[in-house]
């Protein structure tokens, strides 16, 4: 199935070189977990701090237990803020 | 003692100065910065005065750490009667003005009256003289810090001035300081311009003195330094990314207010973040970005300065813009962006830095562009009237815009009467994105509830600053809640507002709250003043400011029903993202917030309310 996996900020540095607009188009296993697509592209599970699928927020305790749809656009901030 | 103990009185119609002792029971009550300013505000002028008459005053205001080595402690506040609002308006800079001001000896200057001819307040620590400023009237902020700084032939001399848009009383007309801060919201530029007074230029060699105790003021900021130091977001995000970092995050959660509110999502979102500000050009192979940048003794230092591409439609025949200079903050990207479907991040850049030259706000100059566009589309407005074509998402009509707004040309001067103004003439109030006649900042509350409570209560008008709970419902500090909820959000709203107004009126910047609670904040206050300055004063500090800052509201006239929200985030949906679906429930929350205030179901703190605080 088809996703997006999105890394913001100093978390960009982790996605594949030749990326662009902070995002990459996948094609992973159905069932695959929020955390393994994390795990899978190797970024520190303390920068992981704002985890969002299609937007909404996904608390640390649930992202393993959180499995991927089809479309499903998942997007990666470490600890930030602004004003 | 954090205070000078020492207050500017300037007269402007008679051209004196006189100094005062500052009121220290007041101090003891209000803190210093907003609270005290504000304190001082509301017992001399009548809350139903013209704010733009010489019967309205002026004040700006350190705090007791302002210009001390407490981290971020070089922020002052102007203090008068908004015109864009006509509520109290409070706004707070940075840069390096405000501890210039504590080094020369004072803790606030209140101006009073009018001038008979522009004039500028020249203090050199005790001696203050008004000067002459014929020949600045006309200048822009840049050129009248660097005309002072030679006239004086000091270049260590800091400036606050007014550019054009202040001059012309351009409703939300800032005031700049140091070249790219400024005292942003309300319109205090267009007070001071009415005041005819032009810049304040201050020297101070005195330093701080009369810490109570520095051992322990040196041990408390360290320790406090270290707990920005050692916080991801204010030690690592802020610094390289700036506040910018969020337009993404906002975008993505679907409360980037676009197009006038129309959408809540900007397709062009990633072209103006801060990631895009840290990519190099095609144009000439270098980011926008060229540094960050501290106000005095941060830490943080979360500031942008960026070089605009010299080959830019708006630039490539005007070299004075090629420099490097502050920008892009997210608020400004936002509204000269999002706020208007422009996706040219020169173009936001550009329009950005003559706000900064001629002292407006950016987030009310976009916001007000962006309702124009939407007449314009709509046809109530036409070519001929504006002068040019004004669709959505033309960084053409951005930048001639703000070209003809700062310098108060042509259909300029209807934009620099903000948004409310604009639209009730065009037959339009409804289209108007306000609060008590200020323009929103970044935030979609269909998408972020509590925010829509912010912004109704807010006692400045729509303002982030004053509560931001996005801290809370959109990025986790200091507890993650959910920002689709409406449960639980007057108390956040609350707690954010009076922590806030503690912050402003100790003299430190709102940024140190990802970091810092009120607990770190104490042991600082405790060590530099005199006097109780337990967590329990402090939390009754914030919560008498903010009732004060009320009451005056209320005695100008303001009502229950100004606490509101526009009609199209009550009830026109969200079309796109995770609130698609969602409007504002203002009406759910606004109720209980009162409760919590201890106020009446009219929005009147009750007299218990009065008396447990003091006033
Ligand atoms: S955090 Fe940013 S705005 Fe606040 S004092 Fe530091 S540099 Fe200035």
């Amino acid at each position: 199935m088809k996703i997006a996996f999105k890394l913001f900020a100093s978390l960009s540095d982790y996605l594949p070189a030749g990326s662009r607009d902070n995002r990459i188009e996948l094609d992973v296993d159905e069932g695959v977990s929020v955390a393994e697509m994390i795990r899978r592209y190797q970024v520190p599970e303390r920068s992981a701090h704002l985890v969002l699928v299609n937007g909404l927020f996904v608390p640390p305790a649930e992202r393993s237990r959180r499995r991927l749809q089809e479309g499903d656009e998942v997007a990666v901030w470490p600890p930030i803020a602004g004003g | 003692m954090g205070w000078n103990r020492k207050i500017l009185r300037v007269d402007l119609a008679g051209g004196t100065c006189r100094e005062e002792p500052l009121n220290m029971e007041w101090a003891q009550e209000y803190l210093g910065s907003r609270g005290l300013a504000t304190k001082y505000l509301v017992s001399e002028i009548d809350p139903r005065v013209d704010p733009l008459s010489p019967d309205n005053k002026m004040i700006m205001a350190t705090g007791p750490l302002t210009g001390t080595m407490a981290s971020t402690g070089g922020r002052y506040t102007v203090v008068t009667k908004g015109p864009l609002t006509g509520a109290i308006a409070c706004s707070n800079s940075g840069g390096f003005f405000g501890a210039e001001m504590k080094f020369a000896g004072w803790d606030m200057i209140i101006f009073e009256g009018r001038a008979p001819k522009p004039v500028y307040l020249h203090v050199e620590n005790d001696r203050a003289e008004l000067r002459d400023a014929s020949h600045l009237w006309g200048k822009s902020c840049w050129e009248t810090e660097e005309t002072i700084k030679h006239e004086l032939q000091d270049p260590l001399v800091r400036i606050s001035s007014i550019g054009r848009a202040g001059e012309n009383q351009v409703y939300y007309a800032c005031i700049v300081n140091d070249l790219h801060r400024a005292a942003g919201r309300s319109g205090v530029g267009a007070v001071m311009g009415s005041k005819n007074l032009k810049a304040v230029a201050l020297r101070g060699t005195k330093g701080v003195s009369g810490i109570r105790d520095f051992g322990e003021f040196m041990q408390a900021t360290n320790a406090a330094k270290k707990v920005l130091a050692d916080n991801a977001v204010t030690g690592q995000g802020l610094p390289k990314y700036g506040t910018q970092v969020l337009m993404n995050v906002i975008n993505e959660i679907g409360a980037l207010p676009t197009r006038n509110h129309r959408d809540v999502q900007f397709e062009d979102a990633g072209k103006i973040s801060a990631e895009a500000m840290h990519e190099k050009r095609p144009s000439d192979g270098k980011p926008q970005l060229v540094t960050n940048a501290a106000c005095f003794g941060c830490t943080i230092a979360c500031g942008r300065i960026s070089e605009i591409d010299k080959g830019h439609f708006t630039v490539k025949n005007n070299p004075k813009y090629w420099g490097a200079s502050g920008g892009l903050e997210y608020e400004a990207a936002w509204a000269l962006g999002a706020a208007n479907g422009v996706g040219d991040l020169e173009a936001l850049q550009y329009a950005n830095l003559l706000c900064n030259e001629q002292g407006m706000d950016p987030i009310s100059f976009g916001a007000t562009v962006g309702a124009a566009m939407e007449l314009y589309e709509m046809g109530v407005l036409t070519q001929e009237q504006i002068g040019l074509e004004a669709p959505f998402g033309s960084a053409a009509a951005l930048a001639k815009l703000a070209e003809m707004t700062a310098l108060g040309e042509g259909f300029g001067k209807e934009i620099g009467l903000g948004s409310k103004r604009l639209c009730t003439k065009c037959g339009h109030p409804e289209l108007s994105m306000t609060v008590k006649g200020q323009e929103f900042p970044a935030y979609d509350s269909r998408g972020i509830q509590g925010m829509g409570l912010a912004y109704a209560t807010s006692n400045r008008g729509a303002c982030h600053l004053r509560g931001y709970t996005v801290a809370s419902e959109v990025l986790g500090i200091p507890v993650k809640t959910d920002p689709h909820v409406t449960e639980g959000k007057a108390e956040l709203v609350k707690a954010f507002q009076d922590a806030t107004a503690v912050f402003d009126s100790a003299g430190i910047c709102v940024f140190t709250s990802f970091a810092w609670t009120l607990a770190d904040v104490q042991p600082q206050l405790a060590a530099a003043c005199e006097g109780d300055w337990s967590m329990d004063k402090l939390n009754a500090v914030g919560e008498r400011i903010w009732n004060m800052e009320r009451q005056f509201n209320n005695a100008a006239g303001f009502t229950a029903k100004d606490d509101n929200l526009p009609p199209r985030l009550t009830s026109e949906p969200a079309k796109t993202g995770p609130a698609k679906g969602m409007v504002n429930h203002l009406d759910r929350m606004l109720p209980e917030y009162y409760q919590v205030r201890g106020w009446t179901p009219e929005g009147v703190p009750k007299p218990e309310t009065l008396s447990r605080l003091g006033l």
